[in-house]
């Protein structure tokens, strides 16, 4: 892998950050909206009290972590997708750059995108509901990794597909992600879930996470269980979907269809 | 001397059709070479394998003396692409663009090359505007731009003239054969504008339904078949008559 090449894509996309204001409220705007709407539900449902129940921390570290997951998956299928409606698949895949480097390339937008985010939600979740995501210490590191690059093999399936049926699949990259949400047990705990669906909860990285962040908040303390789980699970889906898209590319170059991707 | 590329037995096949069959030829360095033929000859695929954004069914690919399953990086850093039908990221601007392709291929003192380019091609003026407020004539001086910012030894070239007008394709002729003159870059060019091919073209190979119908000079075709110009030549052999 070149750096040099990687850094060109990195910089390609953030041109179209810096001029673009609807790009930039497309990351701000859903977010803090959700923010908002969980955050006063929080301070509603504390106000009535439930026992033994803090619905600010379980809830607003919820949503801020659905959203890292969302971004990451998002910004590597966007990336990726933008390509192929400026038509510029095949200029790029023309210089020397591998598949590899420009997925590490959508990564990295991923990753200015998740850092971004996430300062505005931890600030503006402190500012008005008093909730610290900082309380979560060490935790917070390998949680927002996790999240991270399961968003990232998610994002990759999406492509991966997009790849193989060309533009008509590209609402995936929007709506994909919803489908693991009620699994991931991001709201609830796992054991709010039928039985039979929790041992689909565990075969979802997110979920270990969500799971562990609960943990931090309740007891200070987190299982090495939650976070192996979670590495573990990624692993696998890291190495499955790079696999996939990687037999995807070979067969739209077989067919010819690499440049036949729109419409 | 090494031909720079050198195809032999080349064939592809989508499903129950042959693109490409059986195709074989040489380019030699320095020259620019007319890939010919009719709508659905197999020229674009046959660009494509040469680019490899698609994989040949069987036969050989050298391009540089070099094969893409040993030595892909470096067939990509010394040849490049254009052709109206890609393009350019529109939300980009002009020197946007430059800068990017210039730091995919790694290209050293980015910013002189540009300068370099931009001159010759005369796109100073619009290097500030978004990609897709261009005009044809720009858009295509900025793709040729493009292509030559990796000092490319062979230059690949899907239809550069089709949907010009007559006016900006004579402007494009000219440009290529200054670059081949003064730059000594090596293209293979398809096109199905016989009198432009005429024009610019120090050999030319006609294919049809993926297969290799002849190939040589201009003058040497014109004279072998007995005609007027390479138009005529052309059709003759698009409709299958014999010599
Ligand atoms: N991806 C593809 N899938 C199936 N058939 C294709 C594909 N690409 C090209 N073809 C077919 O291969 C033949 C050659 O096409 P092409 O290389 O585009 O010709 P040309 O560029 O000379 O007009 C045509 O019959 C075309 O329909
Ligand atoms: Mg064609």
């Amino acid at each position: 892998m070149k750096w040099h090449r990687i850094n060109a894509l990195l910089i390609r996309h953030l041109y179209l950050y810096k001029r673009s204001f609807p790009r930039i409220m497309d990351i701000i705007y859903w977010p803090v909206m959700e923010l908002l709407v969980w955050g006063f539900l929080s301070l509603y449902i504390d106000k009535l009290g439930i026992g033994g129940f803090n619905a600010v921390t379980v809830l607003l570290g919820a949503v801020i972590f659905w959203d890292f997951l969302n971004q990451s998956q998002k910004s590597v299928s966007i990336s990726f997708l933008e390509e192929i409606w400026e038509k510029n698949l095949l200029n790029i895949f023309v210089t020397p750059l591998r598949i590899s480097e420009f997925f590490v390339s959508t990564l990295l937008v991923g990753l200015v995108r998740l850092i971004l985010v996430g300062i505005i939600l931890a600030t503006l979740s402190f500012l008005m509901y008093r909730f610290n995501l900082f309380e979560l210490g060490f935790a917070l590191i390998p949680f927002v990794l996790n999240l991270f690059l399961f968003g990232w093999a998610l994002g990759l399936f999406a492509n991966a597909i997009i790849l193989r049926f060309g533009t008509s699949a590209q609402i995936l990259a929007w709506g994909f992600l919803i489908l693991v949400q009620p699994f991931s047990a991001v709201f609830y705990p796992v054991s709010a879930l039928p039985s039979f669906l929790q041992g689909i909860a565990y075969l979802i990285p997110s979920t270990y996470v969500f799971e562990g962040m609960r943990e931090v908040f309740a007891t200070g303390t987190i299982s090495s269980a939650h976070l192996w789980g979670a590495a573990l699970a990624n692993l696998i889906y890291l190495i499955l979907m790079t696999t996939f898209f990687f037999r995807m590319f070979a067969y739209v170059k077989r067919e010819g269809k690499l440049l036949k991707l729109e419409g | 001397m090494a031909p720079i590329i050198e195809v032999t037995h080349l064939v592809k096949e989508f499903g129950s059709v042959r693109a490409v069959d059986d195709l074989s030829f040489r380019v030699e360095e320095g020259t620019i070479t007319g890939l010919l033929g009719p709508n659905g000859a197999g020229k674009t695929t046959t660009i494509q394998m040469l680019l490899d954004l698609i994989t040949p069914t069987s036969g050989t690919i050298r391009i540089l003396g070099k094969e893409y399953r040993s030595a892909r990086e470096y067939i990509l850093a010394n040849l490049n692409f254009s052709s109206p039908y890609v393009s350019l990221p529109g939300n980009l601007k002009v020197h946007e663009n430059l800068l990017t392709f210039g730091r995919l291929y790694g290209v050293l003192n980015l910013r002189e090359q540009i300068d370099r380019l931009a001159d010759f091609f005369e796109i100073r003026e619009f290097m500030k505007k978004l990609t897709y407020n261009l005009s044809t004539g720009q858009l295509t001086r900025l793709n040729l731009t493009k292509a030559l910012l990796n000092n490319p030894k062979l230059l690949l070239l899907d239809e550069p003239t089709a949907s010009l007008d007559p006016d900006i394709a004579d402007r494009t002729r000219q440009l290529l054969k200054r670059i081949q003159k003064e730059r000594g870059v090596t293209i293979l060019y398809t096109s199905h504008n016989m009198e432009e091919v005429e024009e610019i073209c120090d050999k030319v190979i006609f294919i049809q339904r993926g297969r290799l119908k002849d190939e040589g000079t201009p003058e040497e075709l014109v004279k072998k078949y007995g005609r007027e110009d390479l138009n005529d030549v052309f059709l003759h052999i698009a409709r299958n008559q014999t010599v």
